[in-house]
């Protein structure tokens, strides 16, 4: 019988001759983390192994435990399994994992994204003979605009608010999209108001030697003279809460890669969507697996259903795996480091 | 275009009704006369008819765009809709653009329609330019939909009634009034629709329904029982009818003229006099005796009614109000003067095909709610709470009018299989049928249901859907039957339309039963049973 390098069990993804998981979702001996996530990062194995850039985030999210952190493109052997870390660009220290054994390579993206964001590393493709790729996006109707060009929608779209005596409130997770959207407004401000998960996250960011514009965490002695017109970044769990009250007259912009449509910005009751995703594109997606120049592709958490059909009809060999990843915006997330 | 998209778009970026009547004042401030019509007659419902059927449109979109069909009905089932879903896919194609071009939006509407007797490569010829010179994906996407359907961006009647008084000064009751019924878009002008003063000559015009809301307190909260007219609530179509110029006219809540459906209702012409106007319920009964509501399900899709229809389903109109008499506006009167009124009319009209609908006297308000319970052998719904001193408003509107509705019957049910639903609830999973067990416990689908629960609720469903689902493809999923709902529903009929041979009035789902198991649902039995007893 042949051994496949990874399998699907049901901790997670199993490398049987290196004796590691990845991304495992139940607790296990050995972790290899592709990025903090709590979809992919879960708490109660014995070690993980991650980018230094994951480890501090990770530490936050767990607790502590034992972290073995490597830079990219650096080389490890795991029971004799050749095992690196390749940038994925999804958020701060996101990578791909690289296995090696025999010969025979295999890469899992974690989540990925094709564009460079400036913050969490370019993408880098990685040579494989077997590709496991997620698939959120994994639809033609999903293509991103260029970020500079959303980076200018929310710029105009703060100052018009500003301009109409409106506090501007963004919506983004707190791992990632928080930091580009402090990017974005970079060239128009020098001071956010932000909810304690962003600023708990802001401070593992300043420790890890990111500079970004000031921000100021809300709590209940910020008065309501000081938000007028300003502009505050929340986490989804936020959105619509007795929290926000505080900010009226304010409009909520939403980034999110689900802003594509419609009826996910109305069913978000959003005054404004911004397609601003930490994902590949339908384009980045199948870019990417042609790049990889893979003989075979598993397509994982998304349209993985679609996704592989479409591989196999334009000749490339895919399947779709089931997996428990897929539901970042966990607010139970949010809310625990809110806590903290 | 650009204006229109700009419009479409400042209507989906806010919540709030304030600024969408800004939004709309703004566009009908500055559009030209051509498109403001066009406008009102698209937020209203009235798009010209349909030239390009969708499975073409989809056709040249997967040429177009260069992806094959089955694909473009992923993103479709995904989008939920489909003008969305091509504009996307277009807007993503790497397909060289042409040099944007800017046409005003009743230009778009006219090509349309005189597509009507195009060649079929003229059509297609003329919806690939329109995807390739249209600039955003709003542009588009409003462009898909002048042909397709109606755009769903939070405009009511209402909010674009209050912009268009705004804009022209009158008040919005006559505005409600001088936009509805019937007129061509294609040729009445701005000014002959809003403000000429020999237009309302359009003698079908109907006025605006007065609506009630569903009573949420106790009823002892609204006071004297004395100070209020009580009728039962009539289950049928609500409708308005109209004599004026020695012409008669049926119009339904829906603003759909029927005088043709009701032939019996001809009679009126002659016994109604001229400038006359009622809102009543059109109801399927043996004169004053109302007949089951499924009776008239064997009527309503007719386009000829036969005599045998007729006898088989007959109908009367149970009266409410009175409108307008001898020509003039009585909605300003008092309820009880209009009554007065009415009684009179219908008492000169002679027949048994009009109706009063009788008021009922209680004593107080206890009284009423033991007779309440009476409903269902009334063939109502419950009863009609109307302040005796209301005038009738426009819309639906708190405060003098409540419906005070029986309890729902329920039964529960299975959830079998769930597709994907449209607008708000786009790429969720929110379109359930739901199943009970027969003798041999298999499971009998017998309804579908779309509403009641909450969106965190649908969430969870969605979620339970995408990892239990069968199918991979296409829009339905069959789901391992496993969540357990309470279905309300009002009422229920025979039906072999259905496998399980009955067919539910408003299903709905009423709670989601976690402390059921797919073993403890209702039986067809027990759904036969509530056949026997309420759908006679």
């Amino acid at each position: 019988m042949i051994k496949e390098l990874l399998q699907f069990t049901e901790k997670g993804l199993y490398c049987p001759a290196g004796n590691f998981y990845l991304d495992p979702w139940k607790p296990v001996d050995y972790a290899i983390i592709t990025h903090a996530h709590s979809d992919h990062a879960h708490a109660g194995s014995k070690k993980y192994f991650c980018h230094t850039l994951t480890k501090p985030i990770l530490q936050l999210r767990l607790g502590e435990g034992i972290y073995q952190a490597t830079e990219w493109n650096q080389t490890h052997f795991i029971n004799g399994v050749k095992v690196s870390l390749h940038p994925a660009g999804h958020i701060i220290g996101s990578s791909q994992v690289r296995v090696e054994y025999k010969g025979e390579v295999w890469v899992f993206t974690g989540d990925y994204k094709t564009e460079d964001d400036g913050i969490s590393g370019a993408y880098e493709c990685v040579k494989c003979n077997t590709f496991i790729t997620e698939s959120t996006f994994g639809l033609p109707i999903y293509k991103w605009k260029p970020q500079q060009q959303i980076y200018a929608d929310i710029q105009n779209w703060v100052l018009q608010n500003k301009q109409q005596e409106k506090t501007s409130v963004i919506i983004a997770y707190s791992l990632g999209k928080a930091q580009r959207v402090l990017t974005a407004l970079q060239p128009i401000t020098d001071t956010v108001y932000v909810h304690g998960a962003i600023y708990n996250m802001q401070q593992v960011m300043d420790a890890l030697g990111y500079k970004f514009i000031n921000v100021k965490r809300i709590t209940p002695e910020t008065t309501k003279q000081e938000l007028k017109n300003a502009i505050v970044i929340a986490p989804p769990s936020a959105d619509g809460t007795a929290w926000m009250k505080k900010f009226t007259p304010y409009r909520v912009g939403i980034c999110s890669g689900w802003m594509q449509v419609r009826g996910n910005q109305r069913r978000r009751n959003a005054d404004k969507g911004f397609v601003l995703s930490d994902h590949c594109d339908w384009d980045g997606l199948v870019s990417s697996v042609k790049a990889t120049g893979a003989e075979k592709v598993f397509v994982t958490h998304g349209f993985q259903a679609a996704f592989s059909k479409y591989l196999c009809e334009i000749g490339i060999e895919a399947d779709e795996v089931k997996t428990q990843y897929g539901n970042e915006e966990d607010t139970a997330v949010d809310d625990k480091i809110e806590l903290l | 275009m650009k204006a229109f998209a700009q419009l479409v778009e400042a209507l989906s970026a806010t919540t709030k009704t304030n600024e969408k009547i800004t939004a709309l004042q703004n566009y009908l401030s500055v559009a030209a006369d051509k498109d403001k019509v066009w406008v009102i007659a698209l937020f209203s419902g009235r798009r010209p008819k349909r030239t390009i059927s969708s499975s073409l449109l989809k056709t040249w979109c997967s040429e177009f765009c260069n992806i094959p069909l089955w694909l473009l009905d992923e993103c479709y089932h995904t989008v939920g809709d489909l003008s969305e879903t091509i504009a996307l896919l277009v807007e993503a194609s790497d397909t060289v653009i042409d040099a944007p071009q800017e046409h005003p939006l009743h230009y778009y509407i006219e090509q349309f329609i005189s597509l009507e007797k195009a060649t079929e490569e003229a059509r297609k010829i003329f919806m690939l330019q329109g995807w390739a010179q249209l600039e955003s994906t709003t542009e588009k996407f409003v462009f898909n939909k002048l042909l397709s359907g109606s755009f769903r961006i939070g405009v009511s009647q209402q909010l674009m009634v209050n912009a268009l008084a705004k804009v022209s000064g009158a008040s919005p009751s006559v505005i409600a009034h001088r936009i509805s019924g019937k007129w061509n878009p294609a040729t009445i002008t701005f000014n002959e629709l809003l403000i000429d003063e020999n237009n309302v000559a359009d003698h079908s015009k109907p006025y605006p329904f007065y609506l009630a809301y569903p009573l949420e307190d106790a009823v002892e909260t609204l006071g004297n029982i004395d100070e209020w007219q009580v009728e039962w609530k009539w289950d049928g179509i609500r409708g308005q009818i109209i004599k004026r110029n020695d012409h008669l006219f049926v119009w339904s809540r829906g603003e759909e003229l029927m005088t043709d459906k009701f032939p019996e209702y001809n009679l009126f012409e002659q016994a109604l006099p001229n400038g006359t106007v009622l809102d009543g319920e059109i109801i399927v009964a043996e004169g004053a005796t109302p007949l089951p509501f499924a009776l008239m399900q064997t009527r309503i899709g007719r386009k000829n009614i036969s005599k045998k229809i007729m006898d088989n389903a007959p109908v009367s109109f149970f009266v409410y109000d009175i409108l307008e008499y001898d020509g003039a506006d009585w909605r300003g009167f008092p309820l009880q003067q209009r009554r007065q009124q009415l009684e009179q009319i219908v008492k000169q009209a002679g027949t048994d095909k009009m109706q009063l609908s009788p008021i009922i006297s209680c004593l107080n308000w206890g009284e009423l709610t033991i007779l309440r319970q009476q409903s269902r052998e009334h063939y109502a719904e419950g009863f009609m709470l109307k302040r005796k001193s209301s005038v009738y408003q426009t819309g639906r509107k708190r405060g003098d009018w409540w419906k005070w509705k029986i309890e729902a019957l329920t039964i529960d049910a299975v959830l079998i299989y769930a597709q994907k639903g449209s607008g708000r609830r786009s790429n969720l999973y929110t379109d359930y049928t739901f199943a009970v067990r027969d003798a041999e416990n298999k499971l009998v689908p017998f309804t579908k249901a779309y509403s009641g629960l909450t969106d965190k609720e649908f969430a969870q469903v969605d979620t339970f859907v995408k990892r239990n689902a069968i199918e991979k493809f296409g829009p339905v999923r069959t789901v391992k039957p496993e969540l357990v709902f309470e279905i309300a529903f009002e009422g229920i009929a025979a039906s072999n339309r259905h496998k399980s041979g009955v067919a539910l009035r408003f299903p709905r789902m009423s709670r989601w039963r976690h402390d059921k198991k797919a073993a403890e649902i209702n039986t067809l039995e027990d759904l036969k049973k509530m056949l026997e007893v309420y759908g006679k």
